[in-house]
This record gives C-alpha cells, sequence and structure tokens, in this order.
C-alpha cells in the first residue's frame, strides 16, 4: 500500500450517477485469479469501441474518442470524480484493483455504495463523499485542468491556490488504513481467544452450525 | 428494550468491539464461488494462514461455469481462463479440506440456491459470501451479507466479519399480492420507489402480510435484491413457512438439536414496539407487473405504462442505450431472447410458475433463442421429476445446466450486441448480459409469456 499524505492531481471527471461496478471492470476480466492487471480493462466497455476480452493487446483497440478517460485534457489525472451511489451492484473487489491499477489515487463521488466503499480502504484506495455543490465546484475546476490537492491528514481539499475547497469526513480507522497501510486480519486476530470463547459458547448453544 | 430482528441477530454475533469502533461480528456460514476467492485464498498462503473453522465454509462454482455439455465436467469448459479459475477453486478447496460441490457433483448450483436448498445457511445465522446477493438468505430469518474479497480473506482467516452496525428499515407490505403479480414484482416496486441507493447504510426487514404469506422461495426472490436497493442485508422474520421449509434439509438440526434450535428460532422476530430508523409502507393490492426500461434497477415500470420522459443524465443515457424512446409501451418492445434463471428466479417454484403459462404454447418465431437454466442441480432434478423440462422443450426453450449463465455471461451464454431480452435475473446494468446487451427485468411468469409473445404482455391477463 502506497503512503499518502498530500496528494496534488488533476481530476477527471465522470458526470455519471448510479456508476455500477459492471462498468467500472466488466465480467470478462474477473476470470484473472490475480490482483494486478486490471487496469488497462478499466471502464472498458465505454474507453473503447470493441468489446474486449482478458489477455488481449489493448493498444490495438480503438479507443471511444467521447470518453472521458480517452481526453487528453485529463490524461494523468490521479482524482476520479463522479455523482451520487458510485460503486453500486456488485461486490467484485476488481473494481477497486483496476481503479488503482490505472493510476487513480482517489475517488471523489456525492455518495458511495456500501461494498464498494469498504472495498477501496480494504486496498487503501481514499474515497471521499462530498455534498452535491462541493462535487459541482470540482467537476468545474477539472474542466479548466487544474490541480486540487487532497490533504488526508487535515481532510481538507484545497484548490491549486492552496485555498480551502471544502473539509470532508472520514472514520479514523479507514484514514489510517489508507494513511499507513493497515494488516487488517493482524488486527483483529489480536482478539483470537475472544473469538474461540465466543465460538466455544456458540459450540453449545448451535451446534448445528458447525456441520 | 423492544429489538428488531436484525437488532437480535447482530446481538447473538456481537464478539467484540475493535479500539476502531467497528466490531468483530462471528460468521457462523461462509459460501464460496469461483470468481471472488482466488486472491482471498492467495492472500491467505502469503501471509501464512490458515482457514480458521474449515466446517463454516462450503464452495460450488457457479459463475464461470458452461450450461451445456455438463457431462464432460471440467472438460467441457472451452474456456481456458474460466477453467483455471475453477480448478483454481477445487485446489484451494482440497489444500484446506473445504467442502465443495463442484461441477460433477449433483448438488452444485448457483451458490444462493445450493445454500438454503442444502440447509447448509438456517435461520439465526450470520452468512456471508463474496457476492452482493447473498441478501438472498435474509429470507430465512438470517443476516446475510455480501462481501468483497479482502473481507473473504479476513473471513476465512478470523471466522469473523469487521463490520459496523447499520440502521434499521422497515418496508411493509400490506396487503396480499393480486393475481399475476409476483415477489419479483413486489422487489422491482419497491426499487423502483425507493431508488437504488434508497436503503444504503440499512439492513431491511420485509414485513406485512403479503411478505408473511409469500412462500420461502418468493421471500428469496424478495430479498434477494435488498441489495439492488442499495442495502447489505435484507430479511424475513422466522415463522412455520420458515420452519416448513428447513425442516429435513440435509445439514439442518435434527432430533434433539431439532427442538433446540426452534426454541432459538422462534425469536427471530421484531419485538413489538421496536424502533425501526426508517418505515416504509407498500399496499400490495395495488402492485402491478414490472419491466425495467432502463440501465439500472430503478429504472421500471408497471406493465400497462409508457416508457417516462429522462429526468436525468443517466437516464438519457439510458434510454439511448436500450434503443427505446419516451412513450412506448412494454408491448412495443421487440424482444430477442428470454433468459429464465439466475438467484433471484431459478427455484423450482419459478419454474412452475413459468412452465404453467409456456404450457401448449410455442415460443415466438422472432425469437433467437429462449432458454431456462435451474439455478441448482437438485432444482433441475426436482423440475424433470415434475416434466418440466418437457414443457419448455416442446415449446422451443433450451433447458440448460444449473448456474449463473446469462445473469451475467461470464460463460457463453450471452446476448448479441442489441438485443433485447426479458430476464428473470437481477441486474440491468449495460453490457451485464452481453456486450450491448439490452436487458428487462421481469418475473419468470412475464418472462414466460414475453416468449410465446414475442413482446411484453401483462400477464394478468393470462393468470388473472
Ligand atoms: S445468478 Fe447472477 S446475481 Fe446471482 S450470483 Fe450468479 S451472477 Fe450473481
Amino acid at each position: 500500500m502506497n503512503e499518502y499524505t498530500i496528494h496534488s492531481a488533476k481530476m477527471v471527471p465522470l458526470d455519471r450517477s448510479n456508476i455500477d461496478t459492471d462498468q467500472i471492470i466488466p465480467k470478462q476480466f474477473l476470470k484473472s485469479i490475480k490482483k494486478t492487471g486490471f487496469g488497462p480493462n478499466l471502464f472498458d466497455s465505454w474507453r473503447y469501441l470493441d468489446s474486449g476480452y482478458p489477455g488481449q493487446d489493448n493498444s490495438k483497440r480503438q479507443i471511444n474518442p467521447e470518453f472521458v478517460l480517452n481526453d487528453k485534457r485529463y490524461e494523468e489525472s490521479e482524482i476520479l470524480i463522479s455523482k451520487a451511489n458510485f460503486g453500486c451492484g456488485s461486490s467484485r473487489e476488481h473494481a477497486v484493483w483496476a481503479i488503482q491499477d490505472y493510476g487513480i489515487k482517489c475517488v471523489i463521488a456525492e455518495s458511495f455504495a456500501d461494498i464498494f466503499y469498504n472495498n477501496c480502504f480494504k486496498n487503501g484506495l481514499l474515497a471521499i463523499a462530498l455534498p452535491k455543490d462541493a462535487i459541482e465546484e470540482l467537476f468545474r475546476i477539472s474542466e479548466e485542468g487544474k490541480n486540487i490537492h487532497v490533504d488526508l491528514i487535515n481532510q481538507v481539499i484545497l484548490d491549486s491556490a492552496e485555498s480551502e475547497i471544502v473539509k470532508f469526513d472520514i472514520d479514523n480507522f479507514r484514514k489510517t488504513c489508507v494513511l499507513e497501510g493497515l494488516d487488517e486480519i493482524g488486527i483483529s486476530l489480536k482478539h483470537s481467544e475472544l473469538i474461540k470463547s465466543f465460538e466455544k459458547n456458540k459450540k453449545e448453544v448451535t451446534p448445528w452450525i458447525f456441520k | 428494550m423492544p429489538r428488531t430482528l436484525y437488532d437480535k441477530l447482530w446481538d447473538l454475533h456481537e464478539v467484540t468491539q475493535r479500539e476502531d469502533g467497528t466490531y468483530l461480528l462471528y460468521i457462523d456460514r461462509h459460501l464460496i464461488h469461483e470468481v471472488t476467492s482466488p486472491q482471498a485464498f492467495e492472500g491467505l498462503r502469503l501471509a501464512g494462514r490458515k482457514p480458521w473453522r474449515t466446517s463454516s465454509n462450503k464452495a460450488t462454482p457457479d459463475h464461470n461455469i458452461p450450461t451445456t455439455d455438463r457431462q464432460l465436467g471440467l472438460k467441457g469448459i472451452k474456456d481456458e481462463v474460466s477453467k483455471l479459475q475453477v480448478t483454481t477453486l477445487d485446489d484451494n478447496c482440497k489444500e484446506h479440506g473445504i467442502e465443495q460441490f463442484d461441477i460433477e457433483d449433483e448438488r452444485q448450483g448457483i451458490v444462493h440456491v445450493v445454500g438454503p436448498e442444502q440447509g447448509i445457511t438456517l435461520p439465526g445465522m450470520t452468512v456471508v459470501c463474496g457476492d452482493s446477493h447473498t441478501s438472498t438468505h435474509g429470507a430465512l430469518g438470517s443476516l446475510a451479507m455480501g462481501i468483497g474479497t479482502s473481507e473473504v480473506e479476513h473471513v476465512l482467516a478470523t471466522q469473523c466479519l469487521v463490520a459496523t452496525k447499520q440502521k434499521n428499515m422497515n418496508v411493509q407490505i400490506n396487503n396480499v399480492l393480486p393475481k399475476g403479480v409476483y415477489s419479483k414484482d413486489l422487489t422491482m416496486s419497491v426499487i423502483g420507489k425507493i431508488g437504488t441507493a434508497g436503503a444504503t447504510g440499512y439492513a431491511i426487514e420485509y414485513s406485512g402480510q403479503a411478505i408473511e404469506s409469500m412462500s420461502i422461495e418468493a421471500r428469496m426472490t424478495v430479498c434477494n435484491m435488498a441489495i439492488e436497493a442499495g442495502a447489505r442485508a435484507g430479511m424475513v422474520a422466522f415463522d412455520e413457512i420458515t420452519l416448513d421449509y428447513v425442516k429435513g434439509k440435509p445439514y439442518a438440526p435434527s432430533g434433539t438439536q431439532w427442538d433446540n434450535a426452534i426454541d432459538l428460532w422462534k425469536d427471530l422476530k421484531t419485538d413489538l414496539g421496536a424502533h425501526f430508523d426508517e418505515t416504509i409502507k407498500f399496499d400490495a393490492s395495488e402492485l402491478k407487473p414490472q419491466v425495467s426500461w432502463g440501465t439500472s434497477p430503478e429504472m421500471v415500470i408497471d406493465i400497462d405504462s409508457v416508457v417516462p420522459e429522462p429526468k436525468s443524465n443517466s437516464e438519457s443515457n439510458a434510454l439511448d442505450y436500450m434503443g427505446l424512446k419516451t412513450g412506448m409501451k412494454p408491448e412495443d418492445i421487440k424482444l430477442d431472447q428470454v433468459f429464465i434463471g439466475s438467484c433471484t428466479n431459478s427455484r423450482l417454484e419459478d419454474l412452475r410458475i413459468a412452465a404453467e403459462i409456456v404450457k401448449g404454447n410455442k415460443v415466438s418465431k422472432s425469437l433467437k433463442r429462449a432458454i431456462v437454466v435451474p439455478g441448482s442441480g437438485l432444482v433441475s432434478k426436482a423440475a424433470i421429476e415434475e416434466g418440466l423440462d418437457q414443457v419448455f422443450m416442446e415449446a422451443g426453450f433450451e433447458w440448460r445446466a444449473p448456474g449463473c449463465s446469462m445473469c451475467l455471461g461470464m460463460n457463453p451464454d450471452q446476448l448479441d450486441e442489441g438485443d433485447h431480452c426479458a430476464s428473470t435475473s437481477n441486474r440491468n446494468f449495460e453490457g451485464r448480459q452481453g456486450y450491448k446487451g439490452r436487458t428487462h427485468l421481469v418475473s419468470p411468469a412475464t418472462a414466460a409469456a414475453a416468449a410465446i409473445a414475442g413482446n411484453f404482455v401483462d400477464v394478468r391477463s393470462i393468470v388473472g
């Protein structure tokens, strides 16, 4: 996981609500048993004009000039901004892996679907939910091609002139996950003894779950 | 203090609170399939960890496997990439001693059909699976949630899920459904009304006369699509219908354990006066058959209504993608394919309802293809015993082997570009059933009637 402090980057604006994980990474790429290599197929059916398949040479494909990720102005953007209910649908964590593999370090949207939001932080991808007017403001700035600064420590987003655009909420644990990259299983396993005694009791009360 | 069903299920499984404020929730049952598990097993291996409790885990392949040539077993998977995923599941299960209903097992099927059918998922349990439609199992009075792959690894390693408590939502459906209107129409109507993010952050309890009078299979259809309303979990209180369903299932308790179980399960209902953060009421008698017109499950209309005026960017995009125009009636939509299957609607009851309508009719010549994909090997077997396969095949349907199939088209069952499909599945996202395919979500009855007519019809005029 990458260390994350203040991140300054351009934004790529995806002006849609309810972007589902089937769009973020279409099902044919879920056949992989790895966590890497999904980047070239991020938003595959919007990004290219043909239908993609795993293992293909993506550099030879016809790109869709109208899709925002292919717009020269947004090349090298590391922040993805979008509207409401981003990441809805399938629980596929491949969606987060694809976004990261593409080079996006932070996703900002009006709201997120639960499972996707969780998946982001399990992988150290920062996801920030902001009110509608702040999102509108970011969309405007993105069109000017200007950078923003995401200051995670102070939970604030600044414009390129370092003045505050908006503050954001994030719970402490998630914040630490992104900042330090935690071994969540390790943390839970510190409670092993408690889990064991809980389980022992279960064995007496509901033995059938052990079948 | 009076508690909701969700509160009770939570309390029964809360192990401890971690320093960060989140909770460790003990997981009774963890279901595994081939798509979301390989990276989790790999993670375990890299960290030198082992599954915490092998017996909790049950696996079956479903997403990738073809629905033809099943007698060939693994050799029937022509796509090498898919095959590797299925054999990886085989290997991981073997390595860790996890019970799997593999491709050759007659109990193999869609994980959410197999779990309840086997009694692997039971009332009062916490159930998780790396699949968002795990909410299905809530129909049995359990707390069932979809999780991501990191969480799959976490559950494997610790038998716990890191969770925060959700808010309580009651979706109350009063009165009973009219003839020709089914649990699928009900669950779609709810999503149409509250939207795909309407229940984000909530656990939904479905209640009311319509739910109470429903079979478990129909309740599963309702809970299945809770996730399409944004809720990670949907559930229904335990009652006599649940008890009758669970009784005698292979993994259900028996003997004195059965009596003890009933004592515990009887309490799996919301106490009088318990607090819901949100209550939404519907009158079942006013509901109509539903058809989705767009690319999100909230884009639905009544069968006797018309494709609406787009109200947002997303809705205009959806209209374009679907090749539809405002004002079109569902019966004006010419269909190319019909798919009866998926974890929403591939159980015996669904197939019976569809077969009843299909019986003695022929699939419209204007269709390229109509397929029935039973949810599991055992559903298939039972349907064949009743002669349902014959009814479908005589009408011109193809009868397939169990799996997710055209619900998401990871296997060869896919729509062609531009195809309109009447589908009993749960997601009409762009490309979900095939590149540039156009999905219309409907009930099994509506799908069956549409296969005969070649376009949508109001099934109330057939079964009413
Ligand atoms: S049938 Fe469809 S929705 Fe259900 S588990 Fe399979 S792919 Fe997912």
